[in-house]
């Protein structure tokens, strides 16, 4: 008697639903109609005064006084040196640390060997370090007074402030980015098909050049492009190691730092339009390279 | 070709895979390294592979130490069980890789890669995918194109880690027969590894079984079957009813009751008594050896399997011909037409 009694007087809800409460119904993962505009109105709303305007912003300054103006000041041989100087350290960067990535990864996916994690942790130190703190050890290491300064100085070589000191810096600051994409690349690779193609009668050289370099390919050119992408913007470490020098030791980005601090608004942000390119260049190859990248990856059955 | 391993032993960590194992194969011989899992029957084929090196012991290619060349120039045909197939080449190009790696002073010409790897993609049936990529394959036609890849480079052993194993069981069935015809028309000394008794007892000439890094039997499916060497090959192969007894002067006890079965004469102590399911003969309550009743009967194809509550204690099943009719609830007395006992432990 009384579970009839409780069941009579349950339903307390409409008789008929509303269309929201069945598509709710229909589709578990389905939000509110409300709370979805609200998400998505903020995340845009984030990424236009945190992207998109710094963006334009960038470019309605450079233009600000006419194509002429930005173009002349593109010219000015000041900036040809830093393009030119950029362009420099980040093909070193990117060349040592291909190589250096490679065989990293190779040795971290396919070898076990006593030492492995901590490998692995050091490969991530550059992301958990400031920059600053990158070129610092530099200074200390190159310097005047730093451990191999004495010796450098009696021998003639120029380290800090210059070329070397830069690139030695900027490559610091990257070598993670290469081995990084590889290596989880690789791991899930395995070594099989090198076995087999050892067991056909292929060579080391060949087994590498054939087989193995091939299958991360996209993996490769993705390592590369984060890692150039960083050189050709870092400004921390390399800020500490190169002196300023005009015309000389300064990269694009010290550039646009200069020139912003000496009003020079047309020139310093026509430099940063530059990296700005640079920047939506990177992006779009990026999003190409991560669905190849896909591909690369086993698939079994 | 033959081949023989002598004394190989081969640790990873702690753990002892191969143990001191001695095999000859035979030239042309088609031989299954059989064995759960663990038991070291991959590792003993990579080892002869020269994909693994052991840590003793000899492996000779007709005579000669193998041991003195790597995986690269032992000539050996490998067919890797998920079959590490290069996912960026065509099959065309998967299966001329050995020809194009060849050093340029023996290298064939062009021309004569075409001709061979046509054949090849003939003998394995699937000429019209050459220029497909290993992603659009089927699990079996990667296997066959695996088998043609590691035969072009005119292996003078074939190996094969669990050829069929990533397959469903029809595509297996088809293949094992293939198999089979593929060995007898290329004759070339082939060693495959399995887990499935079924297929190394229906394929190969000769089966190896194997038990923790230690070889337990060799002989012919036949020979492994109806003449098991050891308590392990006997439950491993085929399903068999195991009984605890006990012996004394060749008198069997089940639960301390005398069982009507002799021990053979170097048995003594606790023993395991194996029969075969279809090997215990039912009849009345009051004949045979062993005494029960039934309490499950089930049928499946041409069999039924009846499980029965022994009176000494233990449940067992046993597998009878269907017209045989079986009731549960009934006390029947079993026989066993063939058994044998192997000391425990």
């Amino acid at each position: 008697m009384s579970i009839e009694m409780t069941l009579q007087r349950a339903p307390d809800r409409p008789a008929q639903p509303s269309d929201v409460e069945i598509a709710a119904r229909r589709d578990p993962r389905a939000e509110p109609t409300v709370v979805r505009i609200a998400l998505i109105t903020l995340a845009i709303g984030f990424l236009s005064v945190f992207v998109v305007l710094p963006l334009v912003v960038v470019f309605v300054e450079a233009f600000g006084k006419g194509i002429s103006a930005y173009l002349s000041a593109l010219a000015d041989p000041e900036a040809w040196s830093a393009i030119r100087l950029t362009l420099g350290v980040a093909a070193v960067s990117v060349g040592t640390n291909l190589v250096f990535g490679l065989a990293a990864a190779w040795a971290i996916a396919k070898f076990d060997f006593p030492g492995k994690t901590v490998l692995i942790t050091l490969i991530d130190l550059p992301f958990s370090v400031s920059p600053v703190i990158s070129g610092l050890v530099f200074v200390l290491l190159f310097g005047a007074q730093g451990f191999f300064g004495p010796w450098l100085q009696s021998h003639g070589l120029q380290i800090l402030f210059a070329f070397p000191g830069i690139a030695l810096a900027t490559v610091f600051v990257t070598f993670p980015f290469v081995a990084r994409a590889l290596i989880p690349l690789m791991q899930e690779q395995g070594t099989q098909e090198e076995e087999a193609a050892i067991s056909l009668g292929a060579s080391g050289l060949q087994t590498f050049f054939r087989v193995t370099l091939p299958n991360i390919k996209w993996g490769v050119l993705y390592g590369v492009l984060l890692c150039n992408a960083r050189a050709m913007g870092e400004f921390g470490a390399v800020s500490v190691v190169s002196g300023h020098i005009r015309g000389e030791t300064n990269t694009m980005p010290l550039l646009v730092e200069i020139l912003y601090n000496e009003y020079q608004m047309v020139a310093s942000f026509a430099i940063a339009s530059l990296l700005a390119m640079l920047a939506l260049i990177t992006l779009v190859a990026k999003t190409i390279l991560e669905r190849n990248i896909d591909e690369d990856l086993p698939h079994d059955h | 070709m033959t081949i023989e391993a002598r004394g190989v032993v081969k640790t990873f960590g702690t753990f002892k895979a191969l143990d001191g194992v001695d095999l000859k194969v035979a030239n042309g011989e088609l031989l299954a390294l059989l064995g759960p899992s663990g038991s070291g029957k991959t590792t003993l084929l990579r080892i002869i592979a020269g994909l693994e090196w052991p840590d003793a012991g000899e492996i000779l290619f007709d005579g000669e130490n193998a041991l003195d060349r790597g995986a690269r120039e032992r000539h050996v045909g490998f067919v890797f069980q998920h079959y590490a197939l290069f996912r960026h080449m065509s099959v065309f190009e998967n299966v001329a890789f050995g020809l194009r790696v060849q050093p340029r002073r023996i290298r064939k010409s062009e021309a004569q890669i075409r001709a061979r790897v046509k054949e090849l993609l003939d003998l394995v049936q699937l000429d019209w995918l050459a220029d497909r990529y290993p992603s659009q394959l089927s699990g079996g036609q990667r296997q066959r194109i695996a088998l043609a890849r590691a035969l072009a480079i005119e292996p003078r052993i074939l190996l094969l880690d669990e050829p069929f194993g990533a397959l469903d069981a029809k595509v297996r069935k088809e293949l094992r027969q293939w198999l089979r015809t593929l060995h007898h028309s290329i004759n070339v000394t082939s060693i495959f590894v399995t887990h499935d008794q079924e297929e190394a007892l229906e394929v190969a000439h000769r089966v190896v079984v194997m038990d923790k890094g230690r070889i337990e039997q060799v002989g012919s499916p036949n020979d492994v079957y109806d003449a098991p060497a050891t308590a392990f090959v006997h439950g491993f192969i085929g399903e068999s009813i195991m009984l605890p007894v006990e012996v004394s002067g060749g008198a069997v006890h089940l639960n301390g009751r005398p069982l009507d079965l002799a021990a053979p004469g170097d048995t003594a102590g606790a023993s395991t008594l194996f029969v075969r399911r279809h090997d215990m003969v039912i009849g009345p309550a009051d004949s045979g050896t062993l005494h029960g009743a039934i309490i499950h009967v089930r049928s499946f194809g041409p069999v039924q399997r009846a499980e029965i509550a022994l009176t000494e204690g233990s449940t067992i099943e046993i597998d009878a011909p269907r017209d045989r009719e079986l009731k549960i609830g009934d006390r029947i007395g079993l026989k066993p037409r063939h058994y044998r006992i192997f000391a425990s432990g």
